[in-house]
């Protein structure tokens, strides 16, 4: 496993570099904290970007599946990034279904590592991603395809994986009562780890306010 | 004075007079033998609550072996218990049971809290579902600290509380 | 539609309910746990329709403290303590994988010497682990003598990692960029003496116990898990290896110096019970093997931490980084947003990934043969609550 090498794929760069931009404005808070501490080098943009285009050996293998995956959906498909072993990519919650399957029959990977759901407030939005493996093709039984789709935080619906996937129901489940994400055509989109009589908004939401250390 | 207690109408009176010189003259040996018997068979309740339950088992292990201390494997029915060891975190979920297990069990009962986060919340004392310490819901006897605390802070708590009770006095 | 068709069709559905509600009032619902000697921490609901289970519902989160909360109000070094936590005997690889993702949002190189040392406490971790879990699930079928030797023999163990790390469970110890501490005096010789010692122990382990016909009788042929049901469920760790899927993280997608070390992935293909309980007797063995060729191949001087800033940053990005614990995968999926605090923290654990297959295995199943089901299928319920 290499260390840091994130290289952008090559019709995509336009989309790419919007993303890291979207990424690197998170909440108004951590900014302020990472702008005060003035010791150590403030990574920018620029320079995340510069390394990523040095690098110009691209991870072959990886690049073959996520071609697979732009020629079937084209545009719909965002690519985030193609490391080795790991791709990120992020599609709309209506094809999200369809995009499952496909990633299940076609490419290969067979069941779901984690689910875990983001909440970004600064973009308004909650991301959820579903970190998929393969145990059935050897090939493919290191790599972590990461499928992530993005929803409004006031609304938060979504079209459930269940029916692709049967090992997200208890991630989306949890997913459900910590940040708040209503699972469509879930069986169940209720309580799990919380206690019973939990009457407050979602634990992981960033306006839950613990006292911390 | 004996001549009047000694008539059938005061009878009652004469027999609960009898019976509280009896239990003046027997409360120390009695209370001593009933007493030797509750220390040297703590029967815990098997309910754990978070992670010390791993150094708690290794207590019951042939190396610590509590056995020998009068602390008996916790197995059973919570009927026929008189030991609470709170083995670490009690969540909000959590609390209710044990206060309900508690509850459920036959005096006496006591209470060892074991580990930081049953005294006070330790590590997690900011976490948004963990109680700051199980003194809030039941009755604690005996505190052992550490996290997790070794097995032999966990014999010398029980020790304590073995001490604790050979002071008390029967009911 | 005529009126008599409609009111036999009423008729039809008045019997069906009432039918429904009779067979209703033959089962009987069982709270299992959170104080029960075959739960832990843990509770969970089985309809039973005479000695068969026909319904099963968990019900975790007794445990549940808050973890991935509590990881975004403090810094990347201030997160281990807490984080070791939910496996407190197994925290070198709750912590390996968490080091992991850390050193990859840093960037942090690990130097060669510490990468060994790293992988010797997660496997003794391992076998700490492991022999506890054998030990519980000697109380589970109600055998004294399995819980009483594997108990003791982890202590041996246990008493190697105190002179490693400085604490008997909670040890601390894999740290992003290296270790703690080197190793101490004398090391090498006695870890050999008690990977030795274990390895003569798990023959009789499975003279003793394995071939036990009792064990044999209430585990074998039971709660079939197919291997086509495994991959659909997402299982892990032994459970996946007991289904006949030769997986395994380490050979899979080897971290550190794992793809220098020789070893087979042990797996069985009965898929039953007794498969379940097998094979960490198997990965036990095998860690004994790579103990042996670690502690060979191991640089004899060398940095075991490589220098880190006090309050340790990396560009935003995020990572999702696994390692092969006791329970199976467990993963960190870390997103850092350029402070010194992480933005998010998911610890996926092998426990919760279990879990799924518990509902599916004990339906059908008898009621006797729930806690050795329930037990075989490697999960420690404060791993899965976090």
């Amino acid at each position: 496993m290499s260390k840091s090498n994130d290289s952008p794929s090559g019709n995509n760069k336009g989309d790419l570099a919007s993303i890291v931009a979207s990424n690197n404005d998170l909440s108004p808070a951590s900014v302020k904290q990472g702008e005060t501490g003035s010791i150590s080098p403030k990574p920018s943009n620029s320079n995340a970007v510069q390394v990523k285009s040095e690098k110009t050996d691209l991870p072959q293998f990886e690049r073959g599946i996520v071609d697979g995956l732009v020629l079937k959906f084209g545009d719909s498909i965002k690519i985030i990034y193609v490391k080795p072993l790991r791709i990120k990519i992020e599609v709309p919650p209506k094809d999200i279904v369809e995009v499952a399957r496909y990633i299940r029959d076609e490419a290969g990977f067979d069941h779901a590592e984690s689910v875990s759901a983001t909440d970004y407030p600064k973009t308004g939005d909650i991301e959820v991603i579903y970190h998929l493996g393969s145990y059935t093709r050897e090939n493919l039984s290191s790599q972590i395809l990461a499928l992530s789709t993005r929803t409004d935080r006031d609304n938060a619906r979504l079209p459930s994986l269940i029916q692709v996937f049967k090992s997200v129901e208890y991630h989306e489940r949890e997913s459900f009562e910590m940040v708040g994400v209503y699972f469509d055509n879930h069986p169940r989109n209720d309580r799990f780890l919380l206690p019973e009589d939990w009457a407050d908004i979602p634990p992981l939401r960033k306006e839950f306010r613990i006292k911390g250390r | 004075m004996i001549k009047d207690l000694v008539n059938p109408t005061n009878f009652n009176l004469m027999v609960s007079k009898l019976g509280d010189i009896l239990v003046k003259a027997l409360d120390k040996p009695l209370g001593y033998a009933i007493n030797w018997g509750r220390v040297w068979s703590l029967w815990p309740v098997h309910l754990e609550t978070a992670c010390c339950s791993v150094e708690f088992g290794a207590a019951s292990g042939p190396r610590y072996d509590v056995e020998r201390f009068g602390i008996i494997e916790a197995f059973g029915s919570l009927r026929q218990c008189d030991l609470v060891v709170v083995q670490g975190t009690v969540t909000r979920k959590m609390a209710p049971r044990l206060r309900m297990v508690y509850d459920q069990m036959p005096e006496p009962k006591y209470v060892i809290a074991m580990g930081a986060c049953a005294i006070t919340g330790g590590l997690y004392i900011d976490s948004y579902n963990v109680l700051p310490g199980v003194d809030g819901i039941i009755p604690v006897d005996v505190y052992v600290p550490g996290c997790p605390p070794r097995p032999e802070t966990l014999i010398q708590g029980t020790m304590l509380l073995q001490e604790k009770i050979k002071r008390s006095k029967i009911k | 539609m005529s009126d008599q068709e409609e009111r036999i069709s009423e008729t039809t559905r008045l019997g069906l309910e009432i039918v429904k509600e009779a067979e209703e009032d033959r089962l009987m619902t069982l709270s299992v746990g959170p104080q029960h000697p075959g739960s832990g921490h843990f509770r969970f609901t089985v309809k039973v329709d005479g000695d068969y289970i026909v319904d099963c519902d968990p019900d975790p989160g007794y445990v549940h403290r808050g973890e991935e909360k509590m990881c975004e109000y403090r810094n990347f070094i201030q997160n281990i303590p807490h984080l070791e936590r939910p496996v407190i005997h197994d925290s070198s690889n709750i912590t390996y994988s968490y080091s992991l993702a850390v050193e990859e949002l840093v960037k942090i190189d690990v130097p060669r010497r510490a990468q060994f040392i790293r992988a010797i406490a997660s496997e003794l971790n391992r076998q700490v682990y492991t022999l506890y879990w054998l030990a519980i699930y000697g109380i589970f079928l109600g055998h004294s003598t399995m819980f009483m030797w594997p108990t003791g023999d982890r202590e041996l163990i246990i008493d190697l990692l105190e002179a490693l790390t400085g604490a008997r469970v909670t040890h601390a110890y894999n740290i992003p960029g290296g270790v703690r501490n080197d190793l101490p005096y004398g090391f090498k010789d006695r870890c050999l003496r008690q990977v030795s010692y274990l390895e003569g122990r798990l023959k009789e382990y499975e003279d003793i116990f394995y071939n036990n016909p009792l064990l044999r009788q209430r585990t074998e042929g039971v709660a079939i898990l197919t291997k086509e049901d495994a991959i659909k469920l997402g299982v892990t760790g032994s459970v996946l290896r007991a289904s006949g899927v030769p997986y395994d993280i380490r050979k899979a997608e080897p971290y550190d110096i794992y793809d220098e070390i020789d070893f087979n992935v042990q797996y069985m293909k009965t898929c039953d019970s007794f498969a379940r309980a097998y094979v960490p007797l198997l990965d036990m063995r095998e860690s004994c093997h790579i103990i042996r060729q670690l502690l060979d191949k191991m640089p004899e001087s060398g940095e075991v931490r490589a220098k880190l800033q006090p309050n340790p940053k990396g560009p935003p990005g995020e990572t999702y980084r696994r390692v092969e614990s006791g329970r199976g995968a467990l993963g960190y999926y870390i997103v850092s947003d350029g402070t010194p605090r992480p933005y998010r923290v998911k610890i996926s654990v092998g426990s919760f990934r279990n879990l799924l297959a518990l509902p599916h295995l004990l339906v059908g199943s008898k009621l006797g043969d729930m806690p050795s089901v329930y037990w075989s299928l490697n999960y420690w319920p404060v791993e899965a609550d976090r």
